[in-house]
């Protein structure tokens, strides 16, 4: 038997290429996980059927002598990414059976190294949400309590890895969605540097916001993938090839900023106040240096951007080339019952919010202003980080939420406040387990949130397990 | 706002709402678009929107590009001889 509670990537590795067990045991050992839990958790909206031939390949290249940080090492893949020849729906009906044509260049970079695809993940509809509850084929539940959210939009792929799964998993970040959920799971999430992966092959949802990034179970893993799927692509115009951003000179002794006004107001739970305080602490004693910084709230900025980009990237799913098609007497006909009856509430609401902020009349005093409060910000950021090497805040205000308890869409847009503002910015962003709090006898997992400038994802890492060694 | 600038953005984006969607919507998106107003307050000191950013180009060269035409046409939902069939637009 292989305790899968105690495996990582690193651990795994060592055993595939020792023969300790074979990519085959490993990922019979995770389909029978799958087999016992996923219909209680609805992590994965398809477990594909060839996971035990990829398996074999993978035993066979290490036959050979072949060696890569993922050879046998069964993923998640949220149900965002386009693998050639496999179904993915963005967790919509209105791509239920939409099959991708080609793989995204990630999906190649993990393909060349051998690593086992299990299933496609759940997660909210065309990556818009915080909590999974806006798929279009259910809820994911938290493995930690079954009452309540996994977050998201990559829930499925958190709550896969928190409840063994998957060894790791893929997800995309918007405004926090890989690491929200990966807060909610206990698990680590990362959301790269703006243009680090490639997103040839990613669905898109806000184009000047997305990011593709790793959820594992501690800092070293979530690095090795990160160090697979990042680079320079040419088929993604939005890439950046390395060294793009300047180097900030590094200090001897790291300074950690903390926006405490933002942390000790209302609205943030106190469990996650005390957890917070704790993990300052203990940062403090490994040798950071803490300093109290101020950061705006900036919900109202991230949401016209995203709305607006939303509006405009799910335009094209009309019914013309592929996806859901509903037959009208006419083009317009076709067009608004397919859109009618393949988008849920969420993403119409997006559309019609981003429609309005683009609109002639309103345009200027939403989307221009956002635009221009967006380049301020990014200066006051770049000024920030000539202080401090790292910005410190819990990843959520608060732990996983009951299924169905913030039903209004604004409550649950204001519980993204510290997440939001790295994909502002373009900057990366890790979320690393910090403890629990008790909530009505159950154990809920909180998260802690590290923010770099742009291309220092090795500081996040480095503090990362840090932080690791000492939680 | 009020139901018929709803019914206005739905037909910009072409969606068919139901009827008995319209009134969440417009309530959900009142408080969404009251909230967000308050990017009008955001002092941004004079700060223009000056960011560098340009089209990026590539050379007008064939390059090859992994992908199933096959995957491609058969998910048309209507075809003839192998091309996508649209309705008439004029």
């Amino acid at each position: 038997m292989i305790d899968l509670d105690s495996l990582t990537i690193a651990k795994a590795r060592a055993l595939l290429d020792k023969k300790e067990f074979s990519a085959v045991d490993l990922a019979k050992t995770y389909l029978a996980e799958i087999k016992k839990k996923n219909k209680e958790l609805n992590a994965y909206l398809e477990v594909f059927d060839d996971v035990l031939d990829q398996a074999k390949i993978a035993d066979d290249r290490i036959a050979k002598g072949e060696s890569f940080p993922l050879l046998g090492i069964p993923l998640a893949i949220k149900d965002v990414i386009l693998i050639k020849g496999r179904k993915v729906s963005a967790a919509s009906k209105i791509l239920e059976n939409y099959t991708a044509s080609y793989d995204a260049t990630i999906i190649t970079k993990l393909k060349k190294q051998g690593a086992v695809f299990l299933g496609r993940t759940n997660m909210d509809e065309f990556a818009l949400g915080s909590s999974t509850e806006n798929s279009a084929y259910g809820v994911t539940k938290n493995p930690y309590d079954l009452n309540r959210v996994a977050g998201g939009t990559s829930g499925g792929s958190a709550a896969a890895v928190a409840g063994n799964l998957a060894l790791a998993a893929l997800g995309s970040d918007t405004g926090g969605s890989v690491r929200q959920p990966s807060a909610f799971c206990g698990v680590v999430g990362l959301k790269p540097t703006y243009g680090k992966v490639s997103r040839y092959g990613l669905i898109a949802a806000a184009s000047s916001l997305d990011c593709i990034g790793p959820i594992a179970k501690n800092t070293e893993d979530t690095q090795i993938i990160f160090d697979a799927i990042q680079g320079y692509d040419i088929s993604d115009s939005t890439s950046v090839p390395d060294n793009f951003h300047s180097k900030i000179s590094q200090k001897k002794e790291l300074i950690i900023g903390v926006p405490w006004d933002l942390i000790n107001q209302n609205g943030i739970d106190s469990g996650v106040q005390e957890d917070f305080k704790k993990a300052v602490k203990n940062f403090e004693s490994s040798g950071y240096q803490i300093k109290d910084i101020k950061l705006p709230n900036c919900i109202a900025l991230y949401y016209i951007i995203n709305f607006a980009e939303v509006s405009s990237n799910l335009a094209r799913f009309d019914g013309v080339r592929y996806g859901l098609h509903k037959d009208g007497q006419n083009l317009l006909e076709d067009y608004l019952l397919t859109k009618g009856a393949g988008f849920g509430k969420e993403s119409r609401r997006r559309i019609l919010l981003g429609t309005y902020v683009l609109s002639a009349g309103y345009y200027d005093a939403y989307y221009g202003k956002a635009q221009t409060a967006r380049e301020f910000l990014r200066q006051k950021f770049k000024e920030l980080f000539s202080q401090v090497d790292l910005i410190l805040t819990p990843t959520s205000p608060v732990p996983a939420w009951k299924i169905g308890e913030k039903s209004d869409p604004l409550s649950m847009y204001l519980a993204d406040i510290f997440t939001i503002t790295a994909n502002i910015v373009g900057a990366p962003a890790i979320s690393l387990p910090s403890g629990f709090m008790e909530a009505e006898n159950k154990k809920l997992p909180l998260g802690i949130q590290l923010m770099a400038s742009s291309e220092q994802e090795g500081l996040l890492f480095e503090a990362g397990k840090k932080f690791e060694t000492i939680v | 706002m009020d139901i018929k600038d709803v019914e206005n953005l739905a037909g910009l984006a072409r969606i068919e709402l139901l009827e008995d969607e319209k009134k969440d919507l417009l309530q959900d998106m009142e408080s969404i678009l009251d909230y967000v107003k308050i990017i009008e307050k955001i002092d941004v000191q004079h700060s223009v929107l000056d960011n560098g950013y340009c089209n990026i180009w590539r050379e007008d060269e064939v390059m090859p590009r992994e992908f199933s035409k096959e995957l491609i046409t058969e998910q048309f939902p209507d075809k003839q001889e192998g091309f996508l069939k649209v309705k008439k637009i004029l």
